[in-house]
């Protein structure tokens, strides 16, 4: 695979990530469980739409087809978004949308560590100013999971439902092909084994924190990297399509 | 299920010019950890401050309201106590 659309479909990757979980989080918009924790939840919905629109305006550069980051994000289908399964599980109560959050972050932060020193200037600009954002979610969910966890007898036994839902998707953050071994190659993007690294130590420490158990059941489902994906995305593009699909080209 | 509300907070912010931290609203959280967390999220999201402080409702103190007249009033005679009464010479601005 050459250089060029490796990197265009490493891009999309990260942007779909930000884009369909930025949207997850939007759907908190009003309906959070405390006015506080409903305004920090829109913040953080804000910082991953505007980390996709760097992106995806980047991806669209990438690809070279006259695509900017509005057409990738509103004129996709289901097939071609490459987002994680994880980010586009629906949000259950704010106890499973803050593990979601969490197992993401655990995640994200250690890759923009990196992304900023890629030689892609490009791609290490966004990554810098990402970083500063999913440092703050980052510490931000990993307080609310221990809260949870070591919070009350419900608390506890919730998040930990919560986790039990959504470790199967974990696996996947280190989906790893040929679009990845020929940007390590080029030092574009660190290698996934140094994030997994840094993610298992986050996760650990945080759950043990908590008090909470990692499950010890280990099957996995993965397929968002490839554009195969659950239910609960195409529910999630229509809503967030419907608008550019239905008034073309709309503005506002 | 019980339904006890996390305590109040004040929260105190100080802009990036400001020689002091300012009181700004309130709000509820569990812990001093959440409710600086929150105090950033609701009350710096448009670049507000560079500085929090916290502190939980009910360990601020207030007057009587009922006795301001006689802790406020007698102040209100005393002019003298204002630096009113010296000639600013020329050439000093900013007083």
């Amino acid at each position: 695979m050459e250089k060029q659309k490796a990197l265009y479909e490493y891009v999309l990757r990260l942007a779909d990530d930000s884009l369909i979980l930025g949207h997850r989080v939007s759907e908190w918009c009003g309906h959070g469980p405390i006015l506080e924790e409903d305004i920090a939840l829109t913040n953080l919905a804000l910082d991953l739409i505007g980390q996709a629109t760097s992106l995806l305006n980047y991806a669209g550069e990438l690809e070279g087809k006259g695509r900017d980051g509005d057409a990738l994000a509103f004129l996709r289908y289901e097939r071609e978004y490459k987002n994680l399964l994880l980010v586009e599980q629906m949000n259950g109560d704010f106890g499973k949308t803050i593990m979601r959050q969490f197992l993401f972050d655990a995640f994200r932060k250690p890759l923009f560590e990196k992304l900023q020193h890629s030689t892609d200037q490009h791609l290490a600009a966004i990554a810098e100013k990402s970083l500063k954002e999913t440092k703050y979610h980052l510490k931000h969910t990993s307080e609310w999971v221990i809260r949870l966890g070591d919070g009350t007898e419900e608390s506890h036994i919730r998040i930990q439902e919560s986790l039990d839902a959504l470790w199967k998707y974990t696996n996947e953050i280190f989906y790893k092909d040929d679009v990845d071994s020929v940007l390590i190659a080029e030092n574009i993007i660190p290698s996934s084994e140094e994030i997994k690294a840094e993610w298992t130590k986050t996760v650990n420490d945080v759950l043990e924190q908590a008090t909470l158990t990692i499950p010890s059941n280990n099957w996995i489902q993965e397929g968002g990297r490839k554009g195969f994906h659950t239910e609960a995305l195409g529910y999630l593009l229509a809503e967030m399509q419907y608008m550019q699909r239905a008034y073309p080209n709309m503005t506002w | 299920m019980s339904k006890k509300e996390w305590p109040l907070w004040e929260v105190f912010i100080r802009s990036k010019q400001g020689l002091n931290h300012k009181h700004v609203g309130s709000l509820r959280a569990a812990d001093s950890t959440m409710a600086i967390e929150n105090a950033r999220d609701v009350y710096t999201r448009r670049s507000e401050g560079i500085s929090i402080w916290v502190i939980e409702s009910n360990n601020v103190f207030a007057n009587d309201s009922s006795e301001s007249d006689a802790l406020f009033e007698p102040a209100d005679s005393k002019i003298y106590r204002h630096p009113t009464f010296y000639d600013v010479p020329d050439g000093i601005s900013h007083m």
